[in-house]
């Protein structure tokens, strides 16, 4: 126990409990070991070098979310950045870090429009910005355009279900006994790093240059994003909880609908969301590299046929839509654990 | 006891799956799945000879100028934007939509831009491999002990000490988490690269075999890369481990407090 959970009355960051019910959940939380507690809270965060790094290719944790990071709490064995006066403090600050965001955007884009207008770089091999825009705009009254982003995200979306379900079904199968896990771990480390792009050429021998080969890239490395966070889900199941439900003579599948599944949720929420920016680098990977259709053939094509304005606005299409899905993920995570505390402190904040 | 018993439980499944694969090999042969002998075989024939000059050494030096560019300008670039918050509003937005486009369709650009030769290789390999490192650092430096930087400013420690024995050190849990995810990506983009109008490497090796069916050769490629990853992560874990001992022994403690 630290010191805190000794006197919390005087908490050295000064924002004293508003009300009443604030304080006793306070009080509660430090009664449950405060620093498990903010631990097993903030799962989705970067709570474990060892287990999160591993798999995140998309460590960037929400901006608006409080910050806990192992590293401060370490340091101090407390929070030192959140609180109701950093909220009101970030609300004032909201309006001049728009603003700012907007210029860097401008800036960046005059650079890019500036670049091939003084020669430093051949303008055609790099159409000025508001060439690309332009096409881009233009892109979006085409029907072809939407149909190759529509072949992309239908690889997408089917890859991204095989791969969730595949890896769910066997994580819990082989999370829960303890035999099981020691079993596999060896295959799956061996297998986890081997790059999916590795298997590019097999794809093809096998699947062709169809929408085939591009989910076989896809389901397998997503696959492997989504077990692993699985797998570490179901090991965190408490075990006094488990314990708790035994006893209260829950069956085995209600234990695992109601102790292990919530537990895990979180975990396999990361790893979904992890898979979704990965699912797609591999759809349009494949597109560009295989020529599945989809956004990546036509960029290749584009390339090849020497239309470099275009090219660039596929490039820039490529980038809105890994923002979109980024933003979508990232609201259906929120949406699907509203009653997961780290949400909940999130939105007080 | 023990030690055998963990043994068994590392050996186990993969013999399991070996004996599986030679078994369902041992009829007729199969056009695409070669035997474990024949791979074996394969394998050392073809990556033992100059091919390890010629394809597997350019490639390994390309992954390792392109990660240890990406940690430099990762973390260089990291600690500006980290410790500045102006600098931070105004490259958030950017940053965050660079890091959405997926890094392979930079290829075609970068190809126009600087040629086919190694720098666009390389460059490849940064573009994609920096973000992981720069957002983390970022997010490491944002989230430091608010008293720790409060006490060392008291202390007048100066700017290259705080650096020092402050910042890098509280930041670096996530660097290293950033530098994990980046080796990944690195790798499949040093393939990538390679796939595109390249005379040598890798990814152009097994695209060759695969191409002239020669499809023994193409698996043991396979193999190679896999073997690749799996060294690079045993690496980067011993790294990790000697970096950040401090960190984990002191998450330990906390654990068992």
């Amino acid at each position: 126990m630290t010191d805190e959970s000794s006197s919390p009355g005087l908490d050295p960051r000064g924002d004293a409990p508003r009300n009443r019910e604030e304080e006793v959940h306070r009080l509660h939380r430090w009664e449950s070991s405060a620093a498990a507690d903010r631990r097993g809270g903030d799962i989705r965060r970067h709570t474990d070098v060892s287990t999160s790094a591993a798999l995140d290719i998309a460590t960037r944790p929400d901006p608006a979310a409080p910050l806990t990071s192992v590293a401060q709490s370490g340091a101090t064995g407390r929070a030192t950045t959140s609180g109701p006066g950093r909220a009101r403090r970030r609300r004032r600050r909201g309006w001049s870090t728009k603003a700012l965001g907007a210029a860097g955007v401008v800036g960046m884009l005059l650079t890019w429009e500036l670049l091939p207008v003084t020669g430093l770089v051949n303008a055609r091999f790099m159409p000025p910005a508001s060439e690309a825009i332009g096409g881009l705009i233009s892109n979006f009254g085409l029907t072809d355009f939407w149909v190759s982003v529509y072949d992309t995200m239908r690889a997408w979306a089917l890859g991204m279900i095989i791969a969730v379900v595949l890896a769910t079904v066997l994580g819990f199968i082989i999370g829960s006994p303890t035999f099981l896990r020691r079993f596999t771990n060896s295959t799956i480390e061996f297998l986890r790093p081997v790059p999916s792009v590795a298997l590019i050429p097999l794809a093809v021998l096998l699947l062709g240059t169809d929408i085939e080969s591009a989910l076989m890239l896809i389901v397998y490395a997503c696959f492997w994003q989504v077990l692993i966070q699985v797998l570490y889900g179901v090991a965190d199941v408490d075990s006094v909880a488990m314990n708790t439900a035994r006893s209260y003579g829950l069956g085995p599948l209600a234990r695992i609908r109601y102790v292990i599944f919530p537990t895990a949720l979180p975990y396999v929420m990361t790893g979904v969301r992890l898979a979704a920016a990965v699912a797609l680098i591999l759809a349009i990977t494949a597109g560009l590299i295989i020529g599945t259709p989809g956004l990546g053939a036509e960029i290749s094509r584009a390339q090849s046929g020497g239309n470099y304005v275009s090219m660039y606005a596929l490039v820039l299409a490529t980038g809105l839509l890994g923002v979109l899905v980024n933003l979508v993920m990232r609201m259906i995570e929120r949406k699907i654990l509203s009653w997961h505390s780290s949400v909940r402190t999130e939105v007080a904040a | 006891m023990t030690y055998i018993r963990t043994s068994l439980h590392i050996v186990a499944l993969p013999l399991i799956l070996i004996f599986i694969w030679f078994l369902a090999t041992l009829g007729e042969a199969s056009f695409f799945v070669p035997t474990p002998q024949l791979l074996i075989e394969t394998f050392f024939e073809t990556w033992t000879s100059e091919r390890f000059l010629s394809d597997v050494f350019p490639s390994l030096g390309r992954l390792m100028i392109g990660i240890a560019l990406s940690i430099l300008i990762g973390i260089v670039g990291g600690l500006l934007i980290g410790s500045f918050r102006w600098l931070r509003a105004l490259l958030e937005p950017t940053l965050e939509f660079f890091r959405a486009i997926p890094p392979p369709v930079l290829i075609p650009v970068i190809m126009l831009l600087i040629g086919i030769g190694d720098e666009m290789k390389v460059s490849v390999i940064v573009l994609g491999a920096v973000w992981p490192i720069l957002l983390n650092t970022i997010e490491g430096v944002r989230s430091m002990d608010e008293v720790l930087a409060d006490t060392s400013r008291t202390y007048g420690m100066n700017r290259v000490n705080t650096v020092r024995y402050l910042i890098l050190p509280s930041a670096m849990p996530q660097i290293m988490a950033g530098i994990r995810q980046s080796l990944s990506i690195a790798l499949i983009l040093m393939v990538i690269s390679e796939m595109f109008a390249s005379t040598e490497g890798l990814g152009f090796a097994i695209v060759q075999f695969q191409r002239s069916f020669a499809i023994p050769e193409m698996w043991s490629g396979i193999v190679l890369l896999g073997l690749i990853g799996v060294v690079l992560s045993f690496i980067f874990q011993l790294a990790e481990r000697w970096i950040l001992g401090w960190y984990h022994g002191l998450r330990e403690i906390e654990q068992s407090a």
